[in-house]
C-alpha cells in the first residue's frame, strides 16, 4: 500500500503540492485527475522517487520512500513518464529486456527471458518484437513501454498520462490493459489521466487534485458528478449515465473558458 | 545475426588497431634497431593509451549527458592545461619547460586539472547531483575565462618564448619518456578497469534519467563517479600528450555508426580501437609521410572538424 501523508513540493517560489494526503489501495486502478497544473504528474513523480519531496511522508509498504534502496524499490514499483523519446535506438525486445534490469543488471537469465516473452505476449507485441521503436506507431510504442514496465514485475505500476496522443481505439486498448493488470495480474495501478470519461469508465478510485490539494477522492460514482467536477474544473459539466457508466458531456459547456 | 555482425566488426577493428601499431613499430626498420624499437614502443604506447582514454571518456561522457555531439573538453579541462603551461612560461620563461622535471610538470598538471573538475562538480554535487546542464554551462563559462586569460598572457609573452610554448599546446608524443608513460598508464589503466564495472549500468543510464531511476540505478552517485572517472582520464591523457579531446567526438560517433547496438561495452571497445587506429595512423603519417611538418593535432582537428560539421548537418535533417 502506498500512503501519502502531508506531502508538499515547491519549484522555486511556486508551490505545486500543498499538504497532500492519500492512500492508494492495493489491487485497484486509481486515477489522478484535475486541471492542468494541479500537481498530478508531480505527485506521481514524488511517489516514484523521480523527484525529492520537500516535506511530508510517502510510505511504500510501510517504509518511507527515501529509506528504500533504489534497486530494491525498482522490483516493487515501476513508473512510466509521458515522454517516450529515447536517445538510443532500441528494438521492442531490447526495450522490454530493460525491464529486467533491477533483477539481473543487464545479464539476462533464462527466467528473465521467459518473463520478457510473457510481457511481449500480454501486450501482443510478439510479431513486432524485432522492430525498432522509431518504426512503430504511437500506440505500438506506448504498448512497448508498458511491456517494459510489466517485465519489471512490480506490485505497483504508475503511469503518467498513458493515453497521450493516442486515438480512441488505442486509448481503449491501453485502458483495457490497465484494467487487466489490476484484475488478472493483481497489480496496483496508478494513472494520471486527462480524459475524465476514461477515468470514470475504468477506475476503482479517482483522486481529483486542484491547486496542489486533494479536492475530492472516491469511487467514480461518488466523484463523477456535476457539482463535484464543476467545482474542480470551474465549468458546467452535465453528466449522463450510458450503459451503466457515468459520462461527462462537457464539450459545449457554455461557462467554459469564461465564454 | 545482428550480434554476430557486431562481433565481426569489433574483431576487424581490433585487428586493424594491432596492425597499425605493428606498422608503426616495424616499418621501416633501419639503423640501431634496439634503440629505435625502444623509442617507438614508448611513443606507440603513449599514443594508444591516450587514444583509448579519450575514446573511453567520451563515450561515457556522452552517455551520461545523453548527447552524442559533446566531448569532455566542454567542461574546460583543456583550457586549464593551456593556462597552466602558459602561466609557467609567462612567469618563469620557456626554459622552465625544459628544465622543470617532466614528471613534476605531469603531476602538477594532472592535479590542477582534476582539482578544477572536482571544484566544478562540487557546485553540482552540493545540490541533488543531477543538474548536468548547469555543469556544462559552468564548464563553458570557466573554459572561456581560462581561454581568455591564456590569450592575455600569450600576448604579453616574448615571441621567442611563445614559440617554445606553442609546441606544448599542440598534442605531441615526442616528449613522452618511459617515466611519464608509467605515470600516465598508472592513472589511466586502473581508471578504465574501474569503469568496466559500470558498463551495464551505463546502458540503463542511456535511456535517460527517469528510466534509469525507475530501473533502480542509483543515479546521482553513479553519475558523480563517472564524472570523476572522465576527469581522471582526460587529465592524464592531456598531461601526457596535450589537448586532443576533439578526437573523442570523432571516434565515439564512428563506433556508434559502425556497431548496431546500444550496449556501451562493445561501443567503448570499438571506440577505443578506432581511436588507436586513428591516432597511431595519424602519428605514422605525420612522422613518415609529412616528416614532422604537420602536428598530429592538426590532422586530428581537420578530419574531426569535417566530421563534426557532417554530424551537425545530418542531425538537423533527422529532426
Amino acid at each position: 500500500m502506498v500512503k501519502v501523508r502531508g506531502v508538499s513540493k515547491s519549484f522555486g517560489p511556486k508551490q505545486v503540492l500543498r499538504d497532500v494526503s492519500l492512500d492508494i489501495a492495493k489491487g485497484q486502478v486509481t486515477t489522478l485527475i484535475g486541471p492542468n497544473g494541479a500537481g498530478k504528474s508531480t505527485l506521481l513523480s514524488l511517489m516514484s522517487r523521480l523527484l525529492p519531496k520537500d516535506s511530508g511522508q510517502i510510505l511504500i509498504d510501510g517504509r518511507e520512500i527515501g529509506q528504500w534502496r533504489s534497486d530494491e524499490l525498482a522490483r516493487r514499483l515501476a513508473i512510466l513518464k509521458q515522454t517516450h523519446h529515447l536517445n538510443i535506438r532500441l528494438t521492442v525486445r531490447e526495450l522490454v529486456e530493460f525491464g529486467r534490469f533491477p533483477y539481473s543488471h543487464g545479464r539476462l537469465t533464462r527466467e528473465d527471458r521467459e518473463i520478457v516473452d510473457e510481457a511481449l505476449n500480454y501486450l501482443e507485441l510478439h510479431d513486432i518484437a524485432g522492430k525498432y521503436l522509431d518504426q512503430l506507431s504511437g500506440g505500438q510504442r506506448q504498448r512497448a513501454f508498458i511491456a517494459m514496465v510489466l517485465a519489471q514485475d512490480t506490485e505497483y505500476v504508475l503511469l503518467d498520462e498513458p493515453l497521450n496522443n493516442l486515438d480512441m481505439k488505442h486509448a481503449v486498448q491501453i485502458m483495457r490493459i490497465m484494467r487487466g493488470m489490476a484484475d488478472d495480474l493483481g497489480k496496483t495501478v496508478v494513472l494520471v489521466l486527462h480524459d475524465v470519461n476514461f477515468a470514470s469508465a475504468y477506475s476503482d478510485q479517482i483522486v481529483a487534485l486542484k491547486d496542489g490539494r486533494v479536492a475530492a477522492a472516491g469511487t467514480p460514482d461518488e466523484l463523477i458528478r456535476s457539482d463535484v467536477l464543476g467545482e474542480i474544473y470551474e465549468m458546467e459539466i452535465p453528466i449522463e449515465t450510458v450503459g451503466g457508466c457515468r459520462v461527462c458531456i462537457y464539450f459545449t459547456g457554455e461557462q467554459a473558458a469564461g465564454l | 545475426m545482428k550480434h554476430k555482425r557486431n562481433l565481426i566488426i569489433l574483431g576487424i577493428l581490433l585487428l586493424l588497431a594491432l596492425l597499425v601499431v605493428c606498422l608503426y613499430l616495424f616499418v621501416p626498420l633501419r639503423g640501431n634497431i634496439q634503440y629505435i624499437l625502444k623509442l617507438r614502443t614508448n611513443k606507440v604506447l603513449a599514443i594508444a593509451l591516450t587514444g583509448a582514454a579519450i575514446a573511453y571518456s567520451t563515450v561515457i561522457f556522452q552517455t551520461i549527458t545523453n548527447n552524442r555531439i559533446l566531448t569532455p573538453s566542454i567542461i574546460g579541462m583543456d583550457s586549464v592545461y593551456q593556462l597552466f603551461q602558459t602561466a609557467m612560461v609567462f612567469f618563469w620563461g620557456s626554459t622552465t619547460l625544459q628544465f622543470v622535471d617532466q614528471q613534476i610538470n605531469f603531476i602538477l598538471t594532472v592535479v590542477l586539472m582534476i582539482g578544477f573538475a572536482l571544484l566544478l562538480y562540487q557546485v553540482l554535487f552540493r545540490k541533488d547531483g543531477t543538474n548536468l546542464h548547469f555543469l556544462l554551462l559552468m564548464g563553458i563559462v570557466m573554459g572561456t575565462l581560462f581561454g581568455s586569460l591564456t590569450t592575455f598572457l600569450q600576448v604579453l609573452i616574448d615571441p621567442n618564448e611563445y614559440s617554445g610554448l606553442q609546441a606544448r599546446l599542440f598534442a605531441s608524443v615526442s616528449r613522452v619518456n618511459t617515466n611519464l608513460l608509467f605515470l600516465g598508464g598508472g592513472l589511466m589503466i586502473p581508471a578504465m578497469l574501474y569503469g568496466l564495472r559500470y558498463v551495464r549500468t551505463l546502458d540503463a543510464i542511456a535511456l535517460g534519467r527517469d528510466h534509469a531511476v525507475n530501473l533502480g540505478v542509483d543515479y546521482g552517485p553513479v553519475i558523480r563517479r563517472m564524472l570523476v572517472l572522465v576527469a581522471v582520464l582526460v587529465a592524464a591523457s592531456t598531461a601526457l600528450v596535450g589537448p586532443i579531446t576533439f578526437l573523442g567526438l570523432l571516434v565515439a560517433n564512428v563506433s556508434y555508426h559502425m556497431l548496431d547496438t546500444y550496449r556501451r561495452g562493445p561501443l567503448i571497445a570499438a571506440a577505443v580501437s578506432v581511436s588507436v587506429v586513428f591516432l597511431v595512423g595519424a602519428q605514422l603519417i605525420m612522422e613518415r609521410v609529412f616528416v614532422y611538418t604537420t602536428p598530429v593535432s592538426v590532422i586530428v582537428n581537420f578530419i574531426g572538424g569535417i566530421y563534426f560539421l557532417y554530424l551537425v548537418l545530418k542531425e538537423r535533417t533527422a529532426w
